[in-house]
């Protein structure tokens, strides 16, 4: 899912006025996973403006904002929403750009969108994947060092690593000690020095259109 | 002598370092150069270390070409992307200069510019075989090269590293990608490097391990601090206890590569700020 962090409060009071009235939208996707666009959130937030004399005219969670067709039949039917003068979005980039389509106001970003994250346990998400396009787990042991290597390096480590742990952060594992020590329990660590990536293509699309007889319903 | 017809020779062949400034004073670089250029058979300028800003290597290296000295050309994959680096390396042909070593290059996150984009577009392997690849008139687009250079290419090797064997296949990759000599990361543990050269001498190919001067007990706290450097306990003792812990860096430096001499290709000493010892160091050390 998208990993998303609350922006600082006080930079949010800055961009309105007393005179605003707020409209904040939430997402009941990954936001609310991340308790950074649930309802309980809107609410503190809806709160800490109440405190500063803001006036805060509704909130709504849609189900997935980075979906229009949502945006749109939630939002639109919404009459806090049509009197609001600004929008607050407690969601990813792609729900931000959602609810672009549907208003021409003034839309804060309340969250910044890190990365696509994988769940360790509640409150605990790791980049482990950079949705880069040209996937090459197949040949790293399912660990991707595209993302996990500081570097980025995709034909093995640099001579960096010390017990284990990355040069940039002693804390952080190397990404590709963790492919070796994963390569060694099925005695294929020759992989590392015999198979060559060459450089990736970074170009990808920005946008896909699938044709409908495609889509398997 | 050229340094790849060197590393042809059963020679102990000897390599520095040294920074480029930041700024234009060069004088006091090339004051260095000409003492150096008298004791070692190539002298490395390092590519923007520790992601720090400084002249390029390519300007000071050309520099050294035009006083004769032979230089080892460092680039790192940190900054430029496969384009920039494919026209560097051209530049470096057309310049003269032939010895280029080849390295992933410190983090971004180990300088001065830490939010910087760190560009990593080309690995060391792809750098190498990007390098290769120019050689035979291709470049990596495919488009044919009017003209070719001509390198004798290095990589690096970190002897400390743990776990070793993967230092090892990777050092064996870039053998087989086709470096021609390799320089090591820091080593004061001489038994932990035999037991490293031991192992890949067998590749039959010039390993330079890296020695560093102990300059003060402070310089030392800092060495300890870096990734994969392994000081002894008995090395810092001697630091610790000496009554003038210069003199005693200088001396332990000589005592490495003295028993350096009895076993290893050579040795590559970064001298880090008092290169001007070096000489003194090589003498002490045994021959010059």
């Amino acid at each position: 899912m998208i990993i998303t962090v609350q922006k600082n409060f006080s930079d949010l009071l800055m961009q309105t006025t007393d005179k605003d009235k707020i409209f904040i939208v939430g997402c009941a996707g990954c936001a609310t996973k991340c308790n950074t666009g649930s309802e309980a959130a809107i609410l503190e937030i809806e709160e800490n403006f109440k405190q500063n004399n803001r006036i805060v005219s509704g909130f709504a969670v849609l189900d997935t904002a980075c979906d229009i067709r949502v945006a749109k039949k939630e939002l639109i039917k919404n009459n806090n929403f049509s009197e609001a003068t600004i929008i607050l979005a407690l969601t990813c980039g792609a729900g931000i750009q959602a609810i672009e389509k549907i208003t021409d106001l003034k839309i804060i970003a309340g969250l910044d969108g890190l990365f696509v994250g994988t769940t360790e346990r509640i409150g605990v998400y790791n980049q482990y994947c950079s949705t880069c396009g040209q996937c090459i787990v197949d040949k790293t042991a399912g660990i991707c060092p595209v993302t996990r290597c500081s570097k980025g390096l995709i034909n093995g480590p640099c001579g960096g690593f010390v017990n284990g742990k990355c040069e940039v952060d002693q804390e952080k594992d190397c990404a590709w000690v963790l492919i070796y020590e994963k390569l060694k329990k099925t005695n294929s660590v020759n992989i590392i020095k015999d198979t060559y990536l060459p450089p990736r293509n970074i170009v990808k699309p920005k946008n896909i259109i699938y044709k409908k007889k495609d889509i398997k319903q | 002598m050229k340094f790849k017809n060197k590393l042809a020779t059963n020679d102990f062949i000897i390599t520095a370092e040294l920074f480029p400034p930041k700024g234009t004073e060069i004088s006091t670089l090339l004051n260095k150069a000409d003492i150096l250029a008298k004791v070692v058979d190539a002298i490395n300028i390092t590519d923007n270390q520790r992601a720090s800003m400084r002249v390029g290597s390519l300007a000071i290296c050309k520099l050294l070409k035009d006083r004769g000295y032979e230089s080892i050309l460092q680039m790192t994959c940190r900054d430029r992307n496969r384009i920039a680096l494919q026209s560097d390396l051209l530049s470096a042909s057309v310049l003269g200069l032939e010895n280029v070593l080849i390295l992933s290059g410190d983090h971004t996150s180990a300088g001065e510019y830490i939010g910087t984009k760190a560009v990593y577009d080309l690995d060391t392997i792809q750098l190498i075989k990007a390098a290769r690849l120019l050689e035979t008139g291709v470049d990596l687009a495919g488009k044919k090269l009017k003209g070719s250079p001509k390198f004798c290419l290095g990589a690096v090797a970190n002897p400390t590293a743990s776990p070793l064997d993967l230092q090892l296949l990777m050092l064996e990759k870039k053998i087989n990608a086709g470096i021609e000599f390799v320089q090591t990361q820091t080593i004061f543990d001489i038994v932990q490097f035999q037991k490293f050269f031991d192992t890949i001498r067998y590749k039959n190919i010039k390993i330079l391990p890296g020695v560093t001067v102990i300059k003060s007990v402070a310089f030392m706290e800092f060495l300890k601090k870096l990734p994969g450097v392994n000081i002894p306990q008995n090395i810092q003792d001697r630091i610790l206890s000496a009554k003038n812990p210069f003199d005693e860096g200088i001396q332990i430096c000589a005592e490495t590569i003295c028993k350096l001499r009895d076993f290893a290709d050579g040795v590559h000493i970064m001298a880090i700020g008092i290169e001007e010892y070096i000489p003194d160091i090589l003498k002490k050390s045994g021959k010059i």
